[in-house]
């Protein structure tokens, strides 16, 4: 049976949420919308979301170990 | 004082319901039916970590520092990403060491180490003391909020009294039910499945509370999101309000507060006791790794909006860290304060309950257990029963804890917002984070340099932040945190060594695991490893396997007598019984085997750790207890063999797979060699019945000269027509060998499938006429080119209908030849109304000599086949690039053979000149 590779795409998406939450991805949204507030809840709301959504699909695969 | 009475039946009612609820799942567990066993609840046990300061406190920060409250939730989300691989670990090795606190997993790890352990409790009790008084001061305030309202909040508890604050009585209902729910059972490992169905139902609580104040507030009191963005961005201060500039110390401090949360979400005793003590399969971690995440979004995702309405409702709303509950209180139902502080109870009770588990485990099984072991004076050897001793103990320990919690809110609580309460105890339980976390996975971090690394940033926090929160507090002088001690510049706390800028708690998180990780390191490198601590290391970090352990440490020796006495002292009778069962009746006199000396160490480790448990079993085995000698010889000896082992296992894998394709493959040339016995036998059997006859009709002939001219003529007609036979047999087996072989000539050329197939329909026209079949052709009008040799094709065509023709019901067979384009292809299909195929006979038929069985009555009437026919029709086609295979015919419902073969771009698209040659 071939090594499982759940625990190598689990420690990417880590390091990609890492970076997604650091400076200075975040500071790139830290600028004011439409209305005039910062974009950063926005934009980290998202990320947060789409980093959760991502590890649903890692981890309710099919990759048994 | 209208909400008095009502929110004295609410909070009550409330902490009733918990205690029906865990007697409930305790019931229920004792019954085999657990109600915690599912991934679900397991997450939702997790989310004890959204205390009342998440509930009230993350809004008061959202208010006045934007966005930095979301680095508290962003941290433990990578934390739990990890969770399949760095927290099942813990979960693994805990149960494996029978585990029961994080200061047990620290001083296991260390070699059993008791001044580790107790060091720390001390530590954890000290630092998170402050957070319990948190949660009481949190039900305290919003108690007061709501019963002042809409006058100004006074906690004037030195006024009122203790006994009419109400955190004091709750604080009372829940030692009750921590004593009740938390102390059932010495074995800490057995866990409490009733109180963490309790956690879960109240995290369910808290989501709901605050998910229906911030509907409320974004959709009911303002209209959506966008209004509320739209009238913040109209005052001036609001605007800049939600930018990374608002959050303290910027983005190093965004980064500093992130880390800290993610450490603090692993160590802090509650969250170590429901992340690993609690759970009940390593299998739940994985769907908890983003359920958990999807939670803390939940919680979060209207803390911006409520923050917002708050500061827009300005007045009315008072002090930030009370917005949940003050908006509902100045426009909304009545019941929604209510809910509000319902949530908040939840959240500040869960933390409670968990919180004071695990401290009063730690307390009893590093502080006082050890301590009383050391006394001799107290003779403990004496008492028969000891676990109810050391129940008491962890019982006081619980009213004390929560004693002293609520003593530190009443006496110091009033200084400190929310916020910075819950910050300082995070940045304290982060101090177990590089012992824990390199202690995992590094085999040379050693006891002593954990030690030094614990107390050293232990100090370096207590400097950094606790010593100016007692300053703050009036305690000592402030003049400590502005000018520093002596007037020392660079000693002032907030700066240390100069370093400026910083927010206070990125600044303390720094300078203490700086000096943490630097002794823990340090220290290691350049101390000696006791050997049980190498052998600890050794498991913790996966070099040694803990089934290549001897079975026990333990190479003395103990009469089963006192083993049993010893465990029945402290696990009580029906325990020891159900661990060492007696064999015999003599039994007691009989010394203790290997694995039973084990089996109690494990026990003992259970209820009261693992540097206790070595201790006592040291106490009755007697001669050398430890021969970590040999042990430590093995595990040297041990990783190496791992790894070659591992290499072994992986050349033996590939060995075992190349094995199984030989076998495979041996296989399939012993089903050739069959095939092949089988088909000469055949040959030799077809080729002899013609031969028998021809020869059988010329011994005639030669013997009998005087044979009239007719019978001549008719023997010699059959001689002719079976050397025909045995020619055309010949010729097909010769068609068939070099089909096999590929060396069938065929000449490719440009043809039209459709007058291939009349041709071929005419050339056995009369043949079906004979036989009374009829013939039905429908073939397209254009004309259907295909790459094909004529000759070739022409003679499966032929074979198809002449054996339609052949299996044709009788009478009135009737057979159909049908051409039709089908997705690139033209599809020739030979159909008849005879019997048709069995299913399972569809690929034994292109099988050489293979004869479909036919019944009784038609054998006779129906000619013979030779069985080659198919199998030379199907290579043929199969070289011409094409398939054959046979179908339930769906119109005359007999066998259906189909010709799939490419369709050929038509001729006259060509240029003519070329010489085309076809692949072959």
């Amino acid at each position: 049976m071939p090594p499982s590779r759940l625990p190598g795409r689990l420690t990417a998406l880590t390091l990609l949420a890492t970076l997604l939450f650091m400076p200075p991805l975040i500071s790139l949204f830290d600028r004011p919308g439409e209305s005039g507030i910062s974009l950063l809840p926005l934009y980290l709301f998202c990320a947060w979301g789409l980093v959760v959504l991502l590890a649903a699909l890692l981890l309710e695969g099919n990759d048994e170990e | 004082m209208k909400w008095e009475a009502l929110l004295f039946v609410v909070a009550f009612g409330y902490l009733a319901l918990l205690f029906v609820i865990a007697a409930w799942a305790d019931r229920r567990a004792e019954t085999g039916r657990s109600v915690i066993g599912s991934p679900l609840v397991y997450t939702l046990s997790i989310a004890v970590y959204c205390t009342a300061w998440t509930f009230y406190g993350s809004v008061g920060r959202a208010a006045n520092y934007g966005p930095a409250f979301l680095t508290i939730y962003l941290g433990p989300t990578l934390a739990m990403l990890l969770g399949w691989l760095l927290i099942r670990r813990m979960v693994r090795i805990a149960r494996a060491q029978r585990i029961t606190s994080i200061a047990d997993f620290i001083s296991t790890r260390y070699g059993k180490s008791n001044g580790l352990g107790a060091l720390v409790t001390l530590v954890a009790v000290i630092g998170i003391m402050p957070y319990i008084a948190l949660q009481l001061k949190a039900i305290t305030f919003s108690h007061a909020v709501l019963t002042a309202y809409p006058a100004e909040a006074q906690p004037n508890l030195f006024e009122a009294g203790i006994l009419s604050d109400k955190s004091f009585w709750v604080a009372l209902v829940l030692a009750v039910f921590i004593i009740l729910f938390g102390t059932r059972h010495l074995d800490a490992s057995e866990r409490h499945e009733g109180m963490v169905a309790a956690i879960a139902f109240e995290s369910v609580v808290k989501l709901l509370a605050f998910l229906a104040v911030g509907l409320f507030a974004t959709f009911a009191l303002f209209d959506g999101p966008g209004e509320l963005l739209t009238r913040a961005a109209a005052l001036p201060e609001l605007r800049d309000r939600f930018g990374l500039d608002s959050v303290p110390g910027g983005a190093g401090g965004w980064v500093g507060s992130l880390l800290l949360a993610g450490l603090a979400f692993i160590t802090l005793p509650r969250q170590f006791q429901v992340l690993v003590i609690e759970n009940v399969d390593d299998r739940h971690i994985r769907r908890a790794s983003w359920l958990f995440p999807l939670y803390l979004l939940a919680i979060n995702l209207f803390v911006i909006p409520v923050a917002l309405a708050g500061l827009l409702l300005g007045e009315a709303a008072r002090d930030p860290d009370a917005y949940v509950l003050t908006i509902g209180l100045a426009s909304g139902p009545a019941w929604l304060p209510l809910l509000a502080f319902l949530g908040g109870l939840s959240a500040a009770t869960g933390m409670m309950i968990v919180e004071t588990i695990a401290l009063s485990t730690m307390i009893s099984n590093h502080l006082v257990m050890p301590l009383l072991l050391r006394l001799r004076w107290l003779h403990l050897e004496g008492y028969r029963e000891l676990s109810g001793l050391i129940l008491g103990i962890r019982r006081v320990a619980i009213v004390l804890i929560l004693l002293l919690g609520y003593l530190y809110h009443v006496l110091i609580g009033e200084s400190y917002s929310l916020v910075t309460i819950g910050l300082v105890s995070f940045a304290a339980a982060a101090q177990f984070a590089p012992a824990l976390l390199l202690g995992l996975y590094w085999r040379g971090a050693a006891r002593r340099g954990a030690a030094a690394g614990l107390i050293g940033g232990t100090l370096v926090w207590a400097y950094t932040l606790l010593l100016p929160g007692f300053a703050q507090s009036g305690w000592l002088d402030a003049g400590l945190v502005t000018q520093g001690p002596w007037d020392i510049g660079w000693l002032r706390p907030y700066a240390l060594f100069g370093l400026e800028g910083w927010d206070i708690y990125s600044h303390a998180l720094f300078w203490s695991l700086l000096v943490n990780v630097g002794l823990l390191v340090g220290v290691s490198l350049f101390c000696h490893q006791s050997r049980l601590e190498q052998t600890q290391a050794a498991l913790f970090t996966g070099h040694l396997h803990p089934d290549l352990m001897p079975t026990s440490l333990w190479q003395g020796e103990t009469p089963r007598g006192e083993l049993r006495a010893l465990l029945g002292r402290y696990l009580g009778a029906a325990a020891t019984a159900r661990l060492l069962p007696p064999a015999a009746d003599d039994d007691d006199a009989l010394a203790a085997t290997q694995e039973q000396i084990s089996a109690a160490e494990q026990a003992l480790a259970g209820a009261l750790g693992g540097s206790s448990a070595r201790v006592l079993i040291n106490s009755v085995v007697r001669g050398e207890a430890l021969d970590l000698e040999a042990v430590l010889s093995i595990l040297d000896t041990t990783s190496q063999a791992l790894e070659y082992n591992r290499r072994l296992e992986q050349k033996s894998r590939e060995l075992a797979r190349i094995g199984a394709e030989l076998r495979k493959a041996n296989e399939q040339l012993r089903e050739l060699d069959r095939l092949k016995d089988e088909f000469v036998a055949m040959v030799s059997h077809e080729l002899r019945t013609p031969l028998t006859s021809i020869r059988a009709f010329a011994e005639i002939l030669r013997d009998s000269p005087d044979i009239d001219v007719s019978q001549r003529t008719h023997f010699l007609e059959i001689i002719v027509r079976e050397s025909e036979r045995l020619s055309r047999l010949i010729e097909e087996i010769l068609d068939l060998a070099r089909l096999e072989s590929g060396r069938m000539p065929l000449n490719p050329e440009h043809l039209d499938l459709a007058q291939m197939a009349r041709q071929s329909a005419e050339a056995v026209g009369h043949l079906c006429h004979e036989r009374g079949v009829e013939l039905e052709v429908q073939l397209p009008d254009e004309s259907a080119p295909v790459v094909a040799d004529p000759d070739r094709l022409q003679q499966v065509i032929i074979n198809l209908l002449d054996n339609a023709s052949k299996f044709a019901a009788r009478p009135q067979g009737r057979t159909r030849l049908l051409l039709e384009s089908h997705k690139g292809h033209w599809r020739l299909s030979v159909e008849d109304n005879g019997k048709g195929i069995a299913e399972a006979e569809w690929e034994r038929v292109f099988e050489k000599f293979h004869q479909v069985e036919q019944t009784g009555d038609d054998k006779a009437s129906r000619p013979r086949g030779t069985g080659l026919g198919l199998p030379i029709s199907r290579g043929i086609i199969a070289n011409l690039g094409g398939r054959l295979w046979i179908e339930k015919g769906k119109r005359l419902g007999g066998a259906r053979f189909v010709i799939e073969l490419p369709q050929a771009p038509s001729q006259a698209e060509k240029d003519p000149d070329a010489q085309w040659l076809p692949a072959s």
